[in-house]
Formats: structure tokens, sequence, C-alpha cells
């Protein structure tokens, strides 16, 4: 019975000690579960393979912040990231907006595809005409059907007994 | 003519070769450097307090009729103690005046870092939340925002100003500002 008071607070006693991690203070769990996923959709522009939800640096800490409050005064998702853009350029959005500059990004690998299928027909018609432009003459003809025709044939040659 | 298209694997890989090698010898700035949207539209306002005098406050809106310099630094960041030797040098010259952001900064600590240093700033502004370096769009100290007379931002300088940078884009730019 000691024992398994020993055992009992061994294990419960890290539970008493939840300091861990420095979460931030949150008072409102459903504006923070927003401003988390939105935050997923943002890059930090300090670690830049980081999203602002991941990244532990203090720029990416401060527009979460500023995140929070645009959503606290209550601007939706769209009006939030309108506002970065503003500031940061394009650049914050990991799914860039369809415009002129971002062109070659969206539709890019899209015409290396068709370009690709294109030339991949292309090269494979062409080939099937020259297979069936390749008429054999009478001679290979007759060759071919006494190759066909067992192979031990004096015009095979070297074939194996 | 048939035996040319042979070549055009190694054309492309020359092409995408030449590519690479030309931005990977980019200058450091240069190929870090985001293209601000701030550019050519009119700085954020802000009115902040300044560093040495908490009393006192500054704003690009005193600053409308003359062509400035807007540098953010901080006491923590490295970077600004590279750049503060041509800092003090332009100051010396009084080409363009230069206002300072202290971003992120504990008011002790810049004042300490400038007097240790020296002060090439006219004044500085003590953005200690760092909102108004958000709304200028600043992601790594230290940056340096050309102002003119109209408070438009014209150029933006991410990283370390260099004598390079300041001879060959920044004080070209100031005098061409200046003139209109």
């Amino acid at each position: 019975m000691k024992s398994f008071f020993l055992i009992m607070m061994l294990v419960l006693a890290p539970l008493a000690v939840t300091a861990g991690e420095a979460q931030p203070m949150v008072e409102d769990p459903v504006l923070e579960k927003r401003v988390m996923a939105l935050s997923a959709e943002l890059r930090c522009l300090v670690c830049q393979n980081q999203s602002l939800a991941d990244s532990h640096a203090e720029l990416a800490a401060d527009l979460r912040r500023e995140v929070r409050d645009l959503m606290k005064e209550g601007k939706s998702d769209a009006e939030v990231v309108d506002y970065l853009v503003a500031r940061y350029g394009d650049f914050v959005r990991y799914r860039p907006p369809v415009k002129s500059t971002t062109a070659l990004l969206w539709f890019g690998p899209l015409i290396l595809a068709v370009t690709g299928a294109v030339a991949l027909f292309v090269s494979l018609a062409r080939r099937r005409k020259r297979i069936a432009d390749a008429a054999l003459t009478d001679e290979q003809r007759k060759r071919a059907a006494a190759l066909l025709n067992g192979g031990v044939n004096e015009e095979a040659g070297e074939t194996k007994a | 003519m048939l035996r040319l298209r042979f070549l055009v694997p190694l054309v492309g890989f020359l092409a995408l070769a030449g590519i690479f090698l030309v931005a990977l010898n980019q200058p450091e700035g240069k190929r870090e450097a985001l293209p601000s949207p701030l550019i050519n539209k009119a700085a954020p306002d802000f009115r902040l307090t300044q560093l040495h005098d908490p009393n006192q406050q500054i704003g690009p809106a005193d600053l409308r009729g003359k062509v400035w310099l807007l540098n953010v630094w901080a006491s923590w960041c490295v970077s600004c103690r590279q750049e503060h030797p041509v800092l003090m040098e332009l100051s010396r010259t009084g080409a363009v005046p230069i206002y300072g952001l202290n971003y992120k900064d504990k008011r002790e600590d810049g004042v300490n870092w400038l007097a240790q240093f020296g002060n090439p700033y006219v004044t500085s502004a003590f953005d200690n939340d760092g909102r108004v370096g958000i709304d200028f769009g600043v992601y790594g100290v230290p940056e340096t925002f050309v102002i003119d007379r109209q408070g438009v931002i014209r150029y933006k300088h991410i990283g370390p100003v260099t004598a390079e940078a300041l001879q060959g884009k920044i004080l070209p730019m100031v005098k061409e500002l200046e003139k209109s």
C-alpha cells in the first residue's frame, strides 16, 4: 500500500508543475482558434519557411497579436489579410492571389504540363508514322518468313544445332 | 537541322545554370530583400514620443516639406552597429537629415547605445511595442526609408546601409527628390 502511494505520488507530481512552455494568455478560445487558423495561412517574414502560427520569432508573435487585435475589433479574415498585405506585400500569403505578377507561378506548371503532353503526342505520332512507312521489300519479307519458319535455313546461317 | 535537336536539353540546362549563377551572385542585401508594397505610398502616419524625451512627440507630419531618411534601429540589433559608422559619417556631411525609429527597445538601452557609439539622428522616435514598425512593414532591422517632401516613401533599403548603397542609390535619390 505504501509503495502504491509512492508510485501515485511520482506519477502525479509532474501534473503539479505545468508551467512548461510559455502559453499566451487565452481569454477567448474561439478567437484564439481563429487567430491560429489564419496565422497558418500567413508567412513569418523572419523565418520565411514557417507560418506565423508555427514561428517563435518575435515579429511573428507581434503579428499574431496584431491579427488578434484586428479580429477583436470585428474585422473579417479577408480584412486582416489585406492589412498585412498592405504592409508586407503578397509574400505574407501562402496562397498568393492570381494576378499579372503571379501568373507564371499559377499557370507555369500547367503550361509546362501541356507543352510536355503535346511534345509527347507529336513525337509518338511521328514514330508511328515512321514505323508504318517502313514497308518491307520482297526480299526482306522472304527472309523474315524463313526465320519464323524454324530457323534451320541456309540463309539464317549461324543457327545452332 | 535534325541533329541540332539533341542540343535542346543542353541549351536548357545552360540557361538554368546561368539564371542560378546570376541569382546566387546577387549582393546579399538584394537577394534577401522583399519588394515593399509601401514604395510610392504615403509613409504611415504615427505620433510617438522621442527617445530622449518622453514628453516630446515626433511624427512624419512634422517633417513635411523636407526629404529625410527614416532609419529603423535598436540597441539589440547587431547589424545596426555595422551600419552605424556610415550613418555617423552621413550626419557629419549633413547631406540629408536622419530620423531614427528605435524599434522594440528599452528606452534606457537605446539612450545608452547612442551615448556609447554616437548619435547620427536628429531625433529618434520610440516605438516600444513595434506597432509603427509593423505599419512600415519592418521585418528585419536595420531598415532605411527615403521619404520625400510630400511624405511619400520613395525607397527602402533593407539591412545595414553600406557606403556603396549610400553613394550609389540613396544619396542620388535624395538629390533628385530635393530638386522637385
